[in-house]
Formats: structure tokens, sequence, C-alpha cells
């Protein structure tokens, strides 16, 4: 089922809807349409609905974390062997989510690809969000998370330091880079829009906060050349970042000698995994919302079909990181990664691996017909499918790999608590209050970019 | 305050001298009448701290409230609790706080002494090693020994007399004792029954004859629910006399045990296990030897487990291989028909090819006709007198115990018991089910039992004396052997406990005797010379000097015995003891409760085991609850399929499924003992399995018994070994060169010390003493079952059971996993903090203070020896636990991983005495706590860069291996292979 509001749009030769922008939006219909929203005095009905139902799974998560505070990581299934679980298969899900962002706003700005306007400040913000997400995990998945900050660098008058050998450490600096960059490139490309909705402002309370969050903008051609050339800088920076965050993370694993972590495929496959679930999490908020919004004209089926576009190469590089692996695995003639490949396919785990290549690799390939790329439920559907089949393949590496490592006496299962589900999905929750409070608070769509868009028409067309 | 205007001495003089009579003056200003002091009388309190009629009162009430609030809340920045620290008035010359001190002791099991040296941190007992001087321990140590510290802390324990469970006093006891003594008088004690398990007290002997001496009437029962009637009968039958058999495993080459767990369940098998042990250990290739065990069981044992062959059948068929074998060496004996007679023929002919150096040993669990037999081919082996003596009994008084409880039994039901005085037991549990102990129980007037815990049997009552823990206790007890240990205290009884000595003496008149005085005056009366010193030299050795129990010359008198009747049906149900909790004494210790049994791994509960075969045939898994039917009598059991569990034998674990016991065995396991009859102590034919379609969560330590074709557990045969020396290095990948790494590879010199450790696989049992040593050492905690469940164990050290071959009969390897200590470690590299580090003696170090808890080393652990806090394992000690707390070795919280130190805090204390001597630490000086328990020396710690210490040499073995070596970890725990000694006649 093809969108309605598509139809007058123009379409291309090979038969793609060719604009960025829906004919007839001036550069005042532009910025009411998006700057109405922060400032209305009630937000749609299934805004409280959505961020209602975000809320109770947050609340949730603040259960099960004051639960395991009180009594430590015993509460989840971990055990010896396996000591990473849900906090780890988690952590590196929502870092994975978290790359959409800068990558379609640093990589595709740099690569002058216009039509990440529409969508780069909600999957900027969704990269936030999910970072932040996934930040909560390694702290909560330590043992006394009390002394985090031991892993930090920091002057000690006992001249401890942190061992910088322990990919964790390194972790810890690559998320908490990436977590600034964004931070900044977001807020930084916020700013005229903070302003716009600012001067739309009536009621003196949002005129004063917007107004400090906007900076003192005024619009001046010095304030934007500043603010450009900082933004094309900060784009440059997070551009390597998108690639080094998931290889770092990657290297939690590689460096490790488990066999079906120890493994040089990891950060390519990673980063592409990474972006390949970014863009379905993005595609799974954008399609509800830009209906829920009245978004049509300004999201259009070209973004969506772009973004379908960029899920089908990336899934093909993480279908073929999995091949590989297994090639490896039998091509190694070492008996532990043989062993590995073999109880990740037919062990006690090894439907949740077929459960992965359905997930992962088989539904994607759907992408290939056009139409169903040009149907909003399908495409839904299967950004959900890689979305899912992500984390499971975070649940493949870790806890497969895990159960069934070099010595088999020591062989145990790993069986998910009540709490691993709670936190899992008290994250989600956490994720989506941080989400809508966002889509009800700030300008989720960039203004200053899109009124770009009306003076140049033609940039609007492909 | 007006108070200050100076004192008028002119008024004072005036107002003086102008009273009349006598009044009083306390000082001058009452003299003066000052208003400073009337009101100083006046007020309760000094001026400030009363201000209530002050009109300011609320304000100041509530300044007053705020500062003791803000005070109050400084007071809660320290996290220390407030604790005393009291110096030694007098300090006691031999001590010096912060060093342990050592005294040699006996625990007893079965009535037999277990030899041991405690140790005593400020006067509490906290670890027990293995007495080298006592000639059943040789140093070793059970893992019941192992345990007994956590007993004696136990907040379970029996505390206080109790009259009819109500909390009362010794004395009251003892009066009302002489009340129905005085009235026993008369009838010379006709009404007076004392019943005990076996002992072997000297002291408790002399004090029991002198009783029934002047009781004449009275008599005296033993009960030990695992008897060993069948050996006294086999001996009364085979000789006319009862004698003890005490074999010499290290003068045998070829052993064939019947049923036969010498190596674990024997009261000698601490010194058996040693001795055969060094028939199996090998050194170089050439000319190597080894003795050959054969075993015939019905149930995997750890005797089995060691044998190079072992064959698994029925209980009832042992008999019939027995008489089989005895046929084949001449002997003339009823013939019973065995489907393995090649088996056995194979058997005999290496018996007979090795006269005088052979052993045929029978189990307890199997009737005295075997037993006959064992010593007739004994005898016809030419073995008696060279690998096999005769002694006198350790028991004074050794009697068929069945016949003993029966007589007990039948006197109690005709009611002419009017005291029955049980010493420890649980008779109401543990006797056979159709006796009806209880109910003949309940007919005695007055039931007293001196007892460590309260259990089923303290219901039946009267009385209920706390008995003192061996700890706490002066007495003496004999060994196997016949060597007497005298018992010494380490400490004060902590509740009001009562020794077994204390309780007879109370019967005399005039009672108030102590346990020393008792012990003390019955040797007196031996006319040692030279009393003193030698009682103060029996008191440090642990044993009393040529106690031994002389050589017995017997004459077998006996002919073929009969054959024991056997009941009929397919199936057959065994009763064993259970490899932690025993008899069901121990079911409240956690420690045992938690270590998993040896080959089965399982914790917390018995089972029913049944063979492979039977749970296909009956389409049972593990866990599947059955009806177990014998004898009339149904028992409902998860069961759990055993490999190497003979075909139609079921095996029940004794002592599990307490009614009444403490915290921690509360609601663990099924008694077995509700099946069990008096024609079936040990097994029995005619029982039925009824799957009932529930499941019951059993925990086991070991999910997979497979090496998946991994370096990991390397085992050949002799044969292999003798031809080819490096014979298991074929077909591995070669140890990888040290620079193989990314690191520097020098980057620890090791030129000091340089510790290592070599585990001989060949010579290891499985028995798990070192795990339990190692859990006593190092404070590790205990669990729980749901815990266990998770995967979530604390062993540092543990034994690893690897199967190989045919399901129905495995050859079973153990493996003993401590940390590895790597040179190239996993671990070390990937903690963030630098909490596991290598220090510059190879010892891979934890630091726990340091850690967070990533447990990202226990990932990269190819071993999987590191063991995580993954809760608070140490919450709610009361005051008594804590007191079994090795002083030297931090008790870890929540959150923290921990793992294997080689004992780093035993290292540590020998480097202090070294250094203080201006000298190098000398091989076997340290001695870490698993190899201390290790009843076969296995284990051997020692430096690495000393060419002569005893773990090089081991290391230059061509055995040696490393596991999983191709990780190129360089471990500095080394195996030494695991070798058989096949006979080649047959096939394995």
């Amino acid at each position: 089922m093809t969108d309605p509001s598509d139809k007058p749009l123009g379409i291309t030769p090979l038969g793609y809807p060719s604009r960025l922008l829906a004919p007839g939006e001036s550069y005042d219909s532009v910025t009411d349409r998006i700057a109405s929203i922060p400032l209305a005095k009630h937000p749609p009905r299934q805004w409280y609905f959505g961020f209602g139902l975000g809320f109770i799974f947050f609340m949730l998560l603040l259960w099960a974390v004051t639960w395991l505070f009180a009594k430590g990581v015993g509460i989840w299934g971990i055990n010896i062997p396996v000591a990473w679980g849900f906090a780890i298969v988690n952590f590196v899900w929502w870092i994975g989510i978290g790359h959409a962002g800068t990558f379609i706003s640093a990589i595709l700005l740099l690569l002058h690809q216009r039509w990440r306007t529409a969508i780069n400040r909600f999957s900027e913000a969704m990269t936030l969000f999910a970072v932040a997400c996934a930040g909560m995990f390694p702290l909560l998945h330590l043992g006394r998370p009390w002394v985090f900050w031991w892993i930090l660098p920091y002057p000690d008058t006992m001249g401890v330091w942190p061992q910088f050998r322990s990919p964790l450490v390194w972790d810890v600096f690559a998320v908490s880079t990436y977590f600034t960059v964004s931070l900044l490139f977001w807020y930084l490309g916020l700013v005229p829009d903070l302003a716009s909705v600012r001067d739309k402002a009536v009621k003196l309370w949002q005129k004063r906060i917007y107004g400090v969050l906007a900076l003192g903008w005024r619009g001046s051609a010095a304030h934007w050349q500043r603010q450009q050339s900082a933004y094309l800088l900060l784009a440059g920076l997070a551009t390597p970042l998108v690639l080094s965050v998931h290889s770092v993370v990657s290297f939690d694993f590689s460096v490790a000698i488990v066999p079906g972590w120890h493994s040089t495929i990891f950060p390519p496959y990673f980063v592409a995994g990474a972006i390949y679930s970014g863009f379905a999490m993005v595609l799974n908020i954008v399609i509800p919302v830009r209906k829920l919004y009245k978004l049509e004209s300004l999201i259009t089926m070209r973004h969506l079909n772009n973004m379908a576009n960029v899920m089908l190469v990336t899934g093909e590089i993480v279908a073929y990181g999995y091949l590989i692996e297994a090639f490896m695995s039998w091509y190694s003639g070492d008996v532990f990664e043989e062993y590995m490949m073999k109880n990740r396919a037919f062990g006690p785990y090894g439907w949740v691996f077929w459960a992965l290549m359905i997930l992962n690799v088989i539904i994607p390939q759907l992408l290939w017909s056009r139409k169903i790329r040009m149907n909003l439920l399908l495409l839904f559907l299967i950004a959900l499918s890689i979305n899912l089949g992500m984390w499971v393949e975070r649940f493949v590496i870790v806890i497969t790999s895990l159960n069934r490592d070099f010595t088999p006496s020591a062989w145990h299962l790993y069986i998910p608590t009540f709490w691993d589900w709670a936190t899992l999905a008290g994250s989600i929750g956490l994720f989506f209050t941080l989400q809508f409070l966002f889509m009800r608070f700030l300008p989720m769509i960039s203004i200053s970019e899109t009124r770009e868009f009306v003076a140049e028409p033609k940039t609007a067309e492909a | 305050m007006k108070a200050d205007a100076p004192l008028d001495l002119d008024t004072i003089r005036q107002r003086l001298a102008g009273t009349r009579g006598r009044k009083y003056w306390r000082c001058l200003e009452e003299v003066a009448e000052t208003p400073a002091f009337e009101e100083f009388l006046h007020r309760e309190f000094p001026a400030g701290a009363s201000e209530w009629g002050d009109e300011f009162s609320r304000r100041g009430f509530l300044q007053l409230m705020a500062a003791s609030f803000a005070l109050a809340g400084f007071s809660a920045c320290t996290k220390q609790p407030l604790e005393k620290i009291v110096p030694y008035v007098r300090q006691p010359p031999e001590l010096t706080p912060g060093k342990p001190l050592y005294f040699a002791t006996a625990l007893t099991l079965g009535g037999f002494a277990q030899g041991v040296v405690a140790t005593s941190h400020e006067g509490r007992p906290t670890k027990i090693e293995g007495n080298p001087d006592h000639p059943v321990s040789l140093g070793a140590t059970k893992v019941f020994t192992q345990a007994a510290v956590l007993d004696l802390y136990d907040p379970d324990r029996a505390q206080t007399v109790l009259r009819a469970g109500q909390p009362s006093d010794w004395n009251t006891f003892v009066s009302a004792m002489h009340a129905i003594l005085q009235d026993q008088q008369t009838k010379a004690g006709t009404g007076i029954r004392i019943l005990t398990g076996s002992t072997t007290s000297p002291t408790l002997q002399s004090q029991l004859n002198a009783f029934l001496h002047q009781y004449s009437a009275a008599k005296w029962h033993q009960w030990e629910p695992l008897s060993r009637d069948n050996i006294r009968d086999g001996a009364w039958q085979a000789f006319g006399e009862i004698v003890e058999t005490q074999y010499a495993f290290d003068k045998a080459d070829v052993i064939l045990a019947l049923d036969a767990d010498f190596l674990f369940t024997h009261p000698s098998s601490l010194r058996y296990a040693r001795n055969f042990a060094q028939r199996r250990r090998v050194k170089d290739a050439a000319g190597a030897k080894m003795s050959r065990l054969y075993a015939v069981e019905p149930t995997p044992t750890i005797t089995g487990s060691m044998a190079d062959h072992r064959l698994p059948v029925s209980s009832a068929e042992v008999e019939a291989i027995a008489r089989s074998l005895a046929q084949k060496l001449g002997l003339e004996v009823e013939a019973a028909a065995t489907p393995h007679e090649e088996w056995v023929a194979a058997v005999a002919r290496d018996l007979q090819a090795h006269p005088g150096t052979g052993i045929v040993i029978a189990g307890e669990t199997q009737p005295a006709a075997v037993h006959v037999l064992a010593h007739l081919i004994n005898a016809k082996l030419n073995n008696s007198g060279q690998t096999i003596t005769y002694t006198v009994p350790a028991e004074p008084v050794p009697v068929n115990q069945l016949t003993s409880l029966q007589t007990l039994i039948k006197d109690l039901q005709s009611g002419g018991v009017d005291l029955l005085i049980m010493m420890e037991g649980n008779p109401v549990f543990d006797t056979p089910a159709d006796l009806g102990f209880a109910e003949a129980v309940a007919k005695a007037k007055t039931v007293v039992r001196l007892g460590f815990e309260e259990n089923e049997t303290s219901r039946y009552c009267h009385w209920h004396i706390p008995a003192a823990h061996a700890l706490e206790s002066w007495s003496d007890v004999c060994a196997f052997d016949g060597t007497v240990t005298l018992i010494q205290p380490l400490i004060e009884p902590l509740f009001e406990g009562k020794t077994a000595h204390e309780l007879i003496d109370a019967l005399f008149q005039p009672p108030g005797r102590n346990s020393y005085d008792i012990v003390r005056a019955y040797w007196q009366a031996q006319k040692w010379p030279n009393f003193e010193k030698t009682w103060r030299t029996a008191l440090n050795d642990g044993v009393v000097a040529g106690s031994a129990s002389p050589a017995q010359q017997v004459k077998l008198t006996a002919k073929a015995p009969s054959k024991t009747a056997q009941a009929s049906g397919k199936l057959e149900i065994l009763f064993r003891p259970d490899p932690s909790i025993w008899d069901g004494r121990f079911v409240n210790n956690g420690w045992l409760q938690e270590l998993p049994r040896p080959i089965s791994k399982l914790t917390w509960d018995n089972a029913a085991l049944v063979s492979p075969v039977l749970a296909q045939r009956e389409k049972l898994e593990n866990g599947d609850v059955v009806t177990l039917k014998f004898g009339g009598r149904t028992l409902r059991a998860p069961v759990w399929i055993m490999p190497g569990q003979a075909e139609n034998s079921v095996t029940l674990h004794l002592g599990y499924g307490r009614e009444r016991t403490g915290r921690v065995g509360a609601g663990t396991g099924f008694n077995a003992y509700a099946l069990r009859t008096s024609q079936a102590l040990w097994s029995g034919a005619g029982l039925e399995i009824k799957r009932t379609g529930e499941k019951y969560p059993l925990v086991d330590t070991q999910k997979h018994h497979s090496v998946e074709g991994r370096d990991i557990v390397r085992s050949g045969t002799i044969g292999e070994f003798t031809a080819n020396a490096r014979f298991l290095e074929a077909h591995k990948e070669p140890r990888p060169e040290r620079d193989v790494t990314l690191y520097h590879p020098d980057e620890f010199k090791y030129d000091g010390y340089k510790w290592g450790m070599s585990i001989d696989l060949n010579v290891c049992i499985g028995c798990n003493a070192c795990t339990i040593a190692c859990q006593a050492e190092n404070n590790i905690a205990v669990v729980g079952k749901t815990q266990v469940a998770n995967g979530r164990e604390m062993h540092w050290i543990r034994v690893d059971a690897y199967f190989q071959g045919s399901l129905d009969n495995p050859e079973v390897n153990n493996q003993p996993v401590p940390c590895m200590h790597c040179e190239n470690a996993p671990c070390e590299l990937v903690c963030p903090v630098g909490a596991t580090v290598h220090d510059d003696e190879g010892l891979n170090v934890q630091v726990y203070n340091r850690c967070i808890g990533t447990r990202y080393c226990s990932n990269n652990c190819p071993y999987k020896v590191r063991r995580f806090n993954f809760l608070e394992f140490n919450a709610g000690m009361t005051p008594v636990q804590k007191m079994v707390k090795n002083p030297d070795v931090t008790v870890r919280s929540r959150g923290v991983m921990e793992k294997c130190t080689y004992c780093t805090q035993r290292i540590n204390a020998a480097r202090i005495t070294a250094e203080i001597a201006n000298r190098k630490i000398r091989d076997g000086e340290i001695i870490t706590a698993c190899q201390a328990a290790c009843p076969v020396e296995a284990i051997v710690f020692g430096d690495l860069n000393d060419p002569e210490s005893r773990v090089v040499k081991l290391k230059g073995q061509p055995l040696d291996y490393w596991m999983l070596g191709e990780l190129n970890t360089r471990p500095r725990t080394s195996y030494l292979a695991k070798l058989r000694n096949p006979n080649p006649e047959m096939k394995s």
C-alpha cells in the first residue's frame, strides 16, 4: 500500500519518488509546521499514549535498577562461564542503534546527500538517547558500580591507573567521545531552530526557555557563517567516530580469546551491523511519527526509500560477516572454532541462531523489491525484524560463545531472569520516554535546512 | 546568674554562731545562703541544661534538636562498627597474636580416629590438617574431617540442656538421673540401657565397664547405621574370632575390589589411598611399573574410577563372581553361574601370577560369605601374612550391631526399659524401617540423649544434653589399626556441651569430674612409665606411641561358605553412604552439602542413581520423580542417570531427607532409610520403580563429561608409556614458543622465586579433599542450591570428572583444576582497572579492593577457574559463624572476582620465617591447603627456580603436560598424564 500523500510528488525515470519537499511548501509553512509542534498547548492524543507507555517501562527500569543496586548483579541470570549477559547484549545493541544518527548527519552531510535533512535531527536525537541507554549498561553491569570511576584515568594519590591494555578502557573513551561529539553536533544544528521557536513563542516562559537555549541567535550572517563552519568541522570529527565506536566496542570481543569472539572481522562487521540497526530504528520511529504529525510532505517516500537502501547494503555486509565467520571456523581447522560454530547452530541456543538468520538475513532480502520498500507497513515490519535480529545477533555473540568455550566441564547455560528482561524493557522505555519528550519540546526536523529547499527548489528535486 | 557576689565571711561567722544543736553545713556558700547556692540546690541540672521555664524554650529545644541531629549525622560518617580490642592481661607464653598454634588431636568417624592437627588462631580453631604422624592420616584428611570446623560453629547446634523440649540445666539433669538410678540400684539396673555407636575410646570403655559392673543387669547396645557387621561376621565365620584385616596396598601388584570402596569409605582409606598411590606413580618410562586394580561393583565409586578393569554388576552378583574366582583358583566352593566367566578367569590368572603380592578385598556392603571367600582366596594365594595381616580389632567389644539393636528394640517394646541413654546417633531416623524403633522408644520411661544437634530422635527424649564438639573435648580414640590418639580441646565448649565421659561419670556418686580428669585418670591407671612425659608426648604427637593393635595369628577354620540367600526380583536397590553427608550426620554442614559428589557432581541432594539402560527402558530423565517401592514401603525420589551404574541396580545414598535438622540441611534430599530394612541393609532385590511424571530440580556442577577431543585430560596405558615415554605428545600441538605474544615476553624475569604446581592425574582419586580444604583455608562462601543451579558455586579448586568409553561402563578421569597462574594470563590483559595482575614470582594476583566486577577476566579465562561474588554471599553471619574464618585471608564481599591464590598467605608466612632466618624458602616449606589435604600426594607446589625442588622434578617427567597448552597461556600448574595398567589379556 503506497501512501496517498505521495501521489502528487514527482517520480524519477526509475520509478522512485523524487521529491524531498512537497510542492507548495513555503518558508512560513515549513517553519509553522515544525515549530508549532513544540509550542502547541497540547500534543496529539497519541503522544500521551506513547509517552505514557514509555514512561511506565522507564519506571520498570528504575525498579529493576534499584533492586540491582540493593542486591547485586546476581539478580540476573549470569553465571560462570556466562559472566556477561543481557547488560552487554543491550549495551552493544543500543550503541549500534546510536550509529544511524551520526551516520546520517555527519557522513551524509559530507557526502552532500541532501535528503538527510528531514531525518537528521530526529536520528541525531535518537543517537543521543540510544547512546545514553547504552552507556548506562556497562555501569549497571559492574559488580561494584559505585566505583565505576576507577576505570577513568584520574590523578590518584596511590598512583593507580587504568589498565590500558583492556578494551574496556578503550570503550570508555570511545563511547564518551562519541556521546560528547554527537551531543554538540546535535545541539549546534538545533540552535537556529531554537531561535525560530523562540521567535514564534507567545508565552513568556516559552520565550525564555527557548531563548536561553538559542544562545542569543539572531540569524546574522556572521552567526550563520560560524555555525556552518563549526557544523562542518564537527561533522568531520564525528565521521571517524562513527566507524571507531563500534570498532572499539567490537574489540571487547575480538581482543578476548573466547572462540566466537576472537575474530578480526569484527570491527567492519560490527560497524555495518550498527548502521543496519540504526537505520532500522530510525524507520521504526519515523514511519509512525510522520503519520502522527502529518509530516509526509517533509519526510517523503524518497527518504524512506533511501534508508531502506542503506539497510539493504549494510544488511548484505552483515550477512557476509556471518558467512565468513562460519567459513573461518571451518577453514581454521581449530577444534575450538569448529565446535563454536557447531554449538552456535546446533547447540542449546541453536534456535536463537536460526532466528537470527531469519530475522537478519532472510527477511531483509525483501527490500530488494521496490514495491516492498514503498509499502510503509512492510517496511516498518522489516525494520522491526532487523532491530530484533540485531539484538539476537548480540545475544548469539555474547552468550552462545561464552556458554561453551574451552573447558567442557565448566559449560553452563544462561537463562535470563525477570530482572534481565525488566532492564531490557526498561531501557526501551527510557529511550522512548526521552524520544517523546524530544518530539514534544524540540523541533524534530531541521527548520533551517528544510527552508533551504524552499529557497533552492531544484535541490528539492532528485 | 548573680553567683559571683563575694562571700561575706563575717555574715557566715554570725550565722554559724547563731545556730542551735547539730546543723551540718556543706560549704561556705550554703551558710552564706548565697543566691547562687540556693539556685544550685534547687536545680537538678547545671545551668543551661534545663531552661524549660525560659521564654525561649521552644526555640532552644529546636536549636538543641537541630544540633543533635546534625551531630548524629556526623556519627554516620564512619562505616566501621565499634569494636573493642582487648589485649591479654597475661599473655600465654606460647601465643604470639597473629601467629596460629597447632594442636594434634583426633576426630571420630564411625568410631575410628582420624588423626588431625588443628590450627588455632587466638584461641579459635579455624582449620584442620592431617597429622603426618598418625598411621591412618599420614598428613591427609577426608572431606568430613576438613568440614568439622564448620560444624563446631554451627549456630543450629544443640546449645542447652533440654527437659521435654524446655530449657533446663545440667544439675537438674544430674539429680533427676540420680533419682532414677537410686531406684535402679535395687534392681541391679535391669531397666537401664545404653545405646552408642561404634566406639573405640578406651576411657569410655572403662567407664562403661565400671557402670555395667555396678548395674550388672544394665545393657549396652551399639548401632552404627553404616555398620561393619558383614566384615565382623565374615571374620568370625572364617577364623572363629573377630579380627580386623589390614591391607598393605603398597606391596600389592594385583588388587581385586569386590564392591569395596577402600579408597574412600574404608576407615583406613587415607592410608590405603596413600599406599595404593605409591604403586601407581611412575617416573621414567624405563622399567615403569604399576599395580593393577580390578573392581567389581554395582555403583560407581572412587575406587571403581581408579580401576584398570571395572566390572559393573549387581550387588547380588558379586558373590557369584567371588565364587567363580575361588573355584578357578582351585578352592572347593559351591559355584554360581556368572556371565562374566572370561573376565573372572583373566583376573584369576593374574592373581595366580602374583602370589603373595595380590589383595582381594570385599566391602562392608557384601554379605559375610563374600568376606569368607575373600579370606579363603587370600590364604590360597599366599597373600595372608604378606599383603594382608590380621589384628585385634580396635573396637574393644565388637558385636553384631543389628542383633544388638534388635535386642534393644525387643526390650523397649516389652516396656521393661526405665532409662535409655543414647550417645549421639539418630536411631529414630537411621535404624531399619521394619524394626519400628520410634514406636519402641516411646515406651521407655526416661530417654536421655547426648547429641550434637537436635534431630528426629530428640523428639523422643525426655532429656537432651548438648554434646561437645571433638575440638571442645578431652577424650581418646583408636585408629583403625588400634593406635590411640588423645583428643584434646582447642576451645572451651561454645555452648553447654558435655562429653560422653562427663555424662557417664555423672551417673556415679559423687559426680562432677570433667573430661580432662576422667581421661587423664584412665591413662594414669595404665601405669605408663614416666607418665607425665608420655602423656605430654602423646598430646604433642597426636598418637600414643606403640599403641597399635598387635598382629593376630589366625587359623582359617572356615570351609566353603554356603550361598547367601538372594531374594528374587529384577531390580535391585542399593543403600550407600553419601560421599558428602555420610550417614546423615553432616546434613547441616554447608561445605559438605555443596561439595560436588565424586563422579556425579550432584550437590545439595541425593537421588536414585539409575543406569543409562534402565533410564532408557523406563523412559527416565534426570530429575524425573519416581516412586520406589521396596518391601512394601514406598519413597518418592528423583532419578539421576549414572554412567557406570550396574544395569538393574538403583542406588540411594543414605542420610538425606531429614525432618528435623538445622537451616542448611532442611528440605534437602530424600530419606533412603525409609526403605532400608534389617533384611536389606545394603542391598535387596525386588525394587519396583514407577514414573510419577513430576520433576524435581537436581543440581550438579558439571554438565558436560566429555573432553570433546580437546587437550584437557591426557591418558594412556603403561604399555604405551614404556614403549615411548612421550607417546602422549604425538598428534598434539607443540608448546608454543615463549615469545609468541603481542606483549613483551620478558616483562617478568622471575629471578627470585618462581612458583609452580604439578598435579598428578595418575594418582588423583577424585575424593574432593582438596576442594573442601581450600574452602576451609580460603574463607570460600557457601552459595546454596539455587545459586549452584545458576552456576555460581565458589570452589577455587574443582575436581572435574571426564568420561571416556562406553556409557554403561566409562573410564572416569578425575582432574583437579585450580587457577593455572598462567605466565601469559589472558585474564590480566582484559581487566580495565588492573585488579588482576602478575607478580614477579609468577603469581596471578587478584586485588579484591581494586576489583570493580566487570567479570571480563572470567570470560577470558580458558580454564574457567575464576569465581564471582554475584551476591553478598557472606551476609547475615552470626558472630559464632564468623569465628570459622581464616584471619589471614580476606572475606570477599559482593561484586568482586576471586580465585585460587596458590595459598598466598601460606607463601608469605613461609617468606617471613625464611627472611627472619636470612635464608631462602626451602622446598616443601610451603604446603598449599589442597596439597596438604590430598591423601595421594597428587598435588605438589614449589619453586621452579630451585632445580632440586620436587615440583621441578615432576615437571621434568615425560608425562607432564599443560592443559590447553596450545593457547600459549604458559600455565604454572601442569599435569602428569593419567596411566592405566590394563591386563593385556582383556579387552578394556
